[in-house]
């Protein structure tokens, strides 16, 4: 068994380059035993790079990669205590599922009893009971992909790498997919590293998160973490949807401070930045963060703050832009200077959604604690 | 609708395939009539051949005699294909897992040959493995190199060199062979391999499996359908050679096709040759219903 206490992957300033591109800059992560960890990055970012490189298929330009405590130069993938499981699946198609899932054992030297109590076991394990005499082809591509899972997780791996594992379903089967994989790593508790240029499918899934950005890790997360406290602008701009205003720090105190944002005003926080006055910084604001009054309650809840001016920040526009999404509506308001913020409602009656039309003169407000002050 | 799609119009259909089919029918299927009619013939006078119906020609065909040099065409015929083969699938994985820059060059380098005319280039194979070729001198060089090694240490010196005998012989006939069909078979190979998934091999080296492993279970049975075409494309066209066995081969290394010709020209015997000719056919006939009736490989994508 595997110290939990010590990670079982260590990436320590590795770089790689193919020619003059660099795919990754100097990364160095470690990755704890039993976590799901998802490297998040828009594509051509360097994160399936990373991917290949933890499995053996490429090899670093500079840096190393421990697994388990052991450096893996000059090992190679055949070698390596990971298994893959591939973007195209890559499920042998001239072999029964059966077959595809004891191809590694046969190799390994398991005896025959045995392997074939270990690919019943395997196959159960991704609900595929029964399919063992099947070709991939009278599959279809989420059960290949279930094949692809039970042929790497039978080789009872010490981590389990997916490149992006869920990118060829369909919507509905890859919400399905992001709670089975979640329960599948729960059980067997083998560490899982995912790759995906999806947040959503980063969110939902992983322990923690590590948002790539040129070859480079922007942030090292926990979920909740990432999306509530993002670290500079690209992971507040790639994780999730955000307004960002462009300000200068104009008050910092412990428990305050004010950002003057040309266009949008005064934006107030009700806590200290600890940056140089006059410094230059952005706000991320959430559009769900944001509370659209309907008309005429805008008074009342100014009148209500008035006790606490600086908790409340305030602003007035017109509706632009409405795009209905069923569980929520997103608006795209223009305030009085020209400059527009995505504000999101949800519609939590049925009629929510009559409340305003385009051209509508609308208030909105949003509480102090809501923006994140972003210095890069 | 003058902007039909030419496969729903009968009559674009028509007018597209009109001149291939006239070019079949006229160029080949009437000459292959003739000659099949011809091999139920006899004949009668120096030019002269009756249709008689007889079934004569083929009896002397399948004789012990033409029978045994069947065979030795086929034999001859799988060896060229079986070392093709052996040859060709390491080159064309080489090609297909070549950088994208060379590999045109690489593919061109395999297609080369086709520029020259097959005439002159057997010709240069015989000046290579001639008593007095390339091949010979080489190899004579080397020994009289080693002779002298021999003499410097004090050793006693080796006999004479004797050229060896490379040229007009079974031996000389499969290599020209190879030499000619060679590219046939890479062509189609790197076909197969170059549309196999990548990820598919990092898969089996991922479970485990070495290098050879993965090719021998993965790669191969991948790229059957590539296999079996470079082996029909090869076997084929070298089971009817004519020019390098008549060139290159011994007075005991006549190919089939070489007494078909004679029965043509020397021996002015049209039935017979044409009824050779047609059992030829009817062996090829037979290898390309075997292949069409393989079971198709799945693929999935």
């Amino acid at each position: 068994m595997t110290d939990p206490a010590k990670p079982i992957i260590q990436i320590q300033n590795v770089s790689k380059r193919f020619g003059k591109v660099t795919a990754v800059d100097n990364v160095s992560l470690d990755i704890n035993a039993g976590e799901f960890f998802v490297l998040l990055g828009p594509s051509g970012c360097g994160k399936t790079t990373l991917l290949r490189m933890i499995a053996g298929f490429e090899l670093p330009t500079e840096g190393r990669i421990l697994i388990d405590g052991q450096d893996m130069a000059g090992i190679p993938p055949n070698k390596r205590p990971v298994n893959m499981v591939f973007q195209s699946y890559a499920v042998f198609p001239h072999m029964s599922v059966a077959d595809n899932v004891a191809y590694g054992l046969k190799i390994a030297g398991v005896k025959g009893g045995e392997i074939k109590d270990r690919v019943a076991e395997a196959l159960d394990l991704v609900k595929l009971g029964g399919f063992g005499e099947r070709m991939p082809d009278q599959m279809s591509g989420g059960q290949r992909q279930r094949v692809a899972l039970a042929r790497s997780l039978v080789m009872r791996p010490k981590v389990l790498l997916l490149d992006e594992p869920l990118s060829a379903l369909d919507a509905k089967l890859r919400a399905q997919m992001q709670f089975e994989l979640s329960e599948l790593q729960e059980k067997v508790g083998i560490t899982f590293v995912t790759v995906t240029h999806d947040q959503d499918e980063a969110l939902s899934m992983a322990c923690r998160i590590g948002v790539i950005n040129k070859g480079e890790v922007a942030q090292l997360a926990t979920p909740s973490d990432l999306y509530e406290y993002p670290s500079n602008r690209f992971v507040a701009d790639f994780v999730g949807s955000v307004n960002i205003f462009e300000g200068k720090l104009t008050l910092d105190e412990p428990d305050k401070a004010a950002v003057d944002c040309p266009g949008v005003g005064k934006i107030y926080l009700n806590h200290g930045v600890t940056g140089p006055h006059g410094a230059d910084v952005w706000i991320a604001l959430r559009p769900e963060k944001i509370y659209l009054h309907v008309p005429g309650e805008g008074k009342a809840v100014k009148a209500a703050a008035q006790d606490a001016p600086d908790g409340y920040n305030f602003a007035r526009g017109k509706i632009k832009g409405m795009s209905y999404l069923g569980d929520i509506t997103l608006f795209e308001i223009e305030l009085e200077s020209g400059a527009r913020i995505r504000v999101s409602r949800p519609n939590l009656s049925r009629h929510d959604q009559e409340d305003f039309t385009w051209d509508d003169k609308v208030s909105m407000h949003w509480r102090a604690d809501s923006p994140v002050v972003l210095l890069g | 609708m003058a902007e039909q799609d030419w496969k729903t119009s009968k009559r674009t259909f028509a007018a597209v395939s009109l001149p291939t089919l006239f070019w079949v029918i006229v160029f080949f299927l009437v000459p292959m009539a003739i000659v099949w009619l011809y091999s139920f013939g006899e004949n009668r006078g120096l030019t002269e051949i009756e249709f008689s119906g007889t079934l004569d020609n083929y009896k002397r065909a399948t004789e012990w005699l033409y029978l045994t040099i069947f065979g030795k065409s086929f034999a001859v015929a799988a060896l060229v294909t079986l070392i093709c083969l052996i040859i060709g699938f390491p080159v064309a994985m080489a090609i297909t897992f070549a950088s994208e820059k060379w590999r045109p060059w690489l593919l061109l380098g395999i297609m080369l040959p086709f520029w020259t005319n097959l005439l002159i280039r057997t010709y240069a194979l015989m000046m290579l493995l001639g008593t007095q070729g390339f091949a010979n001198k080489g190899m004579g060089a080397l020994w009289e190199g080693t002779s002298w090694i021999k003499t410097l240490v004090g050793l006693q010196p080796l006999p004479t060199w004797e050229p060896v005998q490379l040229l007009f012989n079974n031996f000389a006939v499969v290599f020209g062979l190879v030499y000619v069909h060679l590219p046939f078979m890479v062509l189609p190979l790197y076909a197969a391999l170059d549309r196999l998934d990548r990820s598919l091999i990092e898969a089996s080296l991922d479970l485990g499996a070495g290098h050879f492993r993965t090719i021998m279970r993965i790669v191969v049975p991948l790229a059957a359908p590539g296999i079996i075409a470079g082996v029909m494309i090869t076997l084929i066209p070298a089971l009817g050679a004519y020019l390098t066995p008549d060139l290159m081969g011994g007075t005991d290394s006549q190919m089939i096709a070489n007494v078909i010709e004679r029965q043509f020209k020397k021996a002015n015997d049209w039935p017979f040759g044409a009824a050779l000719s047609f059992l030829l056919i009817y062996a090829m006939f037979i290898l390309i219903a075997i292949q069409s009736m393989r079971k198709k490989v799945p693929e999935v994508r």
